[in-house]
């Protein structure tokens, strides 16, 4: 075996899911692969043969480019055939042609299925229905395990650990996904999450989750080592989250005046698109001391190659039923 | 510091006064001295053998003293100030929250501002602006409530419009919360209370009017009780009218959940049978209730169900009243009467004089947390002196309001404003 090989026989599941009910053991495992292949993906012309013969499907029910352009080129570096399906979400609503895609799909005999759908649970759903692997890309504002894990990847290269840090998620938390993975995440390896938003932008008994409440961004934001915005998403949003763009921005835009309340050399992260003058400044997002924001673009390569490669392990341990 | 302030060295002392405070409980004969706009000392037997030779001296003839009057609801528009303001005045009224359906609507920060500055130069009653609830008053998208609180609005409210959608109003309970900031909600079912211009009941049928059931104000109060639970939300009803509304405010606050109420002198002084031969001064909204919805009003003063009176003053020319009782316009002018309608409920014994002067001062300052409503040392020089028990008569001729359009038209009162001290300066004074 080349030098990539390693055990990934402690991983338990046969997909990937969600970031809830994963142990700090499971999460390590993925991280430290991912680790291993920050710096390969920095040697020009890197490609290796990991998964050769693999075929990876990507299966988005929403709209993204980014996720999906990583998650390509992630089985591409590892040798794999990379399939896109672009599916409309008109032709898409009911769960039984959610089922149908998958049995159709499920034929061709794919090795991994990444999907990302609109509607909560959906991924879980299709997973029952395939055998092979499934990683969530995210569904509803549910989970988004794989930019939870590179966001701890791109936390823990800069920090060394977790463990101890306290960790600031502010904005539009009811309809994010991002957030209720990290919040998952974080919890598990240690460190303390705050939520910093409008009450009408969390959701209910959000503190049950594990975090602490703020409403106020300068109190929240008081000595935190990091600092997660989200986007504010609009298109998930009827009327009446919060009155205007510029409301939003004057009481909950991360800007130097609020950001100084967090330690001095926090972290800045962002999962993008950013909105900049919404969610965040650019004097803060293009902050090069502190802002890691394209750091984390770089690390969802990595995490989702670990991924991809975990998963195709698992494949032959015949975890599916 | 307004333009009309005083000399900051000037002293005054009011000599020979029933001293009233509801925040210390006070009441007793003695003085109160001011400096400048603030009040140095309000003490029983101050002044009784000496008064300071440095002082103007006030002697108040043994009349009551109290902190000038607080009222939590008034509709002002933006051209006359002025008149609004002499009448407050007139009425004790030292501080007045105003509604935001100005023209424009207090919706946006730069009205805030605008609507606090011609206060100052006007210079009489002190005025603080309510925010909107929604853009326009129209019930369906939120006003920048953060930044109207910081540009001074004290509270937030759509006048006289409920919040019709539910989800909206979760949604503004919910985003006021974030701010720690109060809704003050009108409560009446819009469709229920729809095209109705009187109580529902036999008046109304006999007059053949269409009713506005009482159960259209119940629906409001219960449904956001449980919403301002559900978000922990501040809510506060304003004008409550009915047995049932102050019922259900009486077991929400049993449970523990913080929602306050205030009521109008109409819904305890008057009834349906004010209406009388179609009495437009008499149209009101809430309308008039029934006789049992009056005395429940009474009996949630005195138990505390319901915190405040505000006068609910809304002046309307006269082209708005001398129509058809179902096309003139809702509303009653009520700031000049505020004091001695209330002061019925001392005379009737329902109430002692201090109760009655918390409900019109100390509350409705404590509820929207307005530095008013004291005599204590170091509070604003804000003060009424008045005559608790002499008879006078309500008329046009005697109403300071350019309106005249009170509901109490032609009711013998006792009690009477004789002096109005605002920042230590007299803006009013009987005779003058």
């Amino acid at each position: 075996m080349s030098d990539t090989a390693f055990d990934s026989s402690v991983y338990p599941l046969p997909h990937l899911l969600g970031i809830e009910g994963l142990s700090p053991v499971d999460i390590a495992l993925f991280l430290d692969r991912a680790d291993q292949y920050v710096d390969k993906n920095r040697q020009r012309g890197m490609m290796l043969d990991t998964l050769k013969g693999r075929t990876i499907m990507n299966l988005f029910f929403e709209n993204s480019t980014r996720t999906r352009t990583s998650f390509e080129l992630a089985g591409k570096r590892l040798g794999a055939e990379v399939i896109n399906m672009s599916v409309s979400t008109s032709s898409i609503k009911k769960g039984e042609t959610l089922i149908d895609t998958a049995m159709t799909l499920n034929a061709m005999h794919p090795d991994v299925l990444v999907v990302r759908h609109g509607s909560s649970g959906a991924v879980k759903l299709l997973s029952e229905k395939v055998n092979c692997a499934v990683i969530n890309a995210g569904d509803g504002r549910h989970e988004h395990p794989t930019q939870a894990l590179l966001d701890a990847l791109t936390i823990r290269r800069r920090r060394g650990q977790l463990d101890g840090l306290q960790v600031a998620i502010c904005g539009d938390i009811l309809h994010s996904r991002v957030a209720r993975s990290n919040i998952h995440l974080l919890n598990t390896l240690g460190a303390r999450v705050r939520l910093i938003a409008p009450k009408t932008l969390l959701p209910t008994d959000a503190e049950l989750l594990g975090a602490e409440v703020f409403h106020d961004m300068k109190a929240g934001l008081k000595d935190c080592d990091v600092v997660m915005m989200l986007r504010l998403q609009t298109e998930r949003m009827k009327t009446n989250f919060f009155p205007t763009v510029r409301e939003y921005y004057h009481f909950y835009g991360l800007d130097n005046e609020k950001l100084s309340s967090a330690k001095p050399d926090a972290l800045i992260m962002h999962p993008g698109p950013m909105n900049r003058g919404v969610e965040i400044s650019s004097e803060v997002a293009d902050d090069i001391g502190r802002s890691a924001i394209r750091e984390q673009v770089e690390m969802g390569v990595a995490v989702r190659m670990a991924c991809l490669e975990v998963l195709c392990n698992n494949l032959d341990r015949e975890l599916l039923s | 510091m307004s333009p009309h302030s005083l000399d900051p060295n000037v002293r005054v002392a009011y000599i020979n006064a029933r001293l009233l405070d509801p925040t210390t409980g006070l009441d007793g004969m003695g003085g109160v001295l001011t400096e400048g706009e603030r009040i140095v000392e309000a003490q029983e037997g101050l002044f009784a053998d000496s008064v300071p030779d440095d002082a103007k001296v006030i002697d108040c003839n043994g009349m009551c003293l109290a902190p000038g009057l607080v009222d939590m609801r008034v509709h002002m528009s933006g051209q006359n100030l002025n008149a609004t303001g002499s009448a407050a005045v007139a009425g004790g009224i030292t501080t007045a929250v105003c509604l935001p359906g100005t023209t424009p609507v207090i919706d946006d920060p730069t009205v805030v501002e605008s609507v606090a500055r011609s206060a100052r130069k006007a210079g009489l009653v002190k005025v603080y602006p309510y925010g909107a609830i929604t853009k326009g008053l129209k019930g369906q998208e939120l006003a920048e409530m953060g930044m109207l609180a910081e540009s001074g609005a004290v509270a937030f409210t759509d006048g006289n419009r409920a919040i019709e959608n539910s989800r909206t109003m979760v949604q503004a309970l919910s985003y006021s919360a974030t701010f720690g900031l109060m809704l003050v909600e009108h409560p009446e079912d819009p469709t229920l209370a729809a095209g109705g211009v009187m109580t529902e009941g036999e008046t109304a049928t006999r007059l053949g009017l269409t009713g506005i059931p009482p159960e259209a104000e119940a629906i409001i109060v219960d449904r956001d009780i449980r919403l301002a639970k559900m978000t922990g939300g501040r809510l506060h009803f304003a004008h409550v009218s009915t047995a049932e509304s102050v019922e259900l405010i009486r077991r929400a606050k049993d449970t523990g959940l913080t929602v306050t109420c205030d009521t109008a002198p109409p819904y305890f002084a008057l009834n349906e049978t004010a209406v009388g031969d179609y009495r437009t001064f008499a149209k009101l909204s809430p309308p008039l209730r029934s006789e049992a919805d009056r005395e429940a009003i009474v009996a949630g003063l005195k138990d505390g169900a319901i915190d405040a009176i505000a006068s609910d003053h809304c002046p309307m020319s006269e082209d708005l009243k001398r129509l058809p009782f179902a096309d003139a316009a809702n509303g009653g002018v009520g700031m000049e009467t505020l004091l001695a309608v209330t002061l019925e409920l001392v005379h009737n014994g329902h109430l002692s004089l201090l109760e009655a002067l918390g409900l019109i001062s100390t509350h409705p300052a404590e509820l929207l947390g307005l530095p008013a409503g004291s005599l204590k040392a170091g509070s604003a020089a804000d003060l009424v002196v008045f005559d608790p028990n002499v008879g006078w008569q309500v008329k046009d001729t005697v109403l300071h309001s350019k309106a005249k359009n009170t509901p109490f038209d032609g009711r013998p009162l006792q009690g009477r404003v004789l002096r109005t001290v605002i920042d230590g300066r007299t803006v009013f004074k009987i005779g003058s």
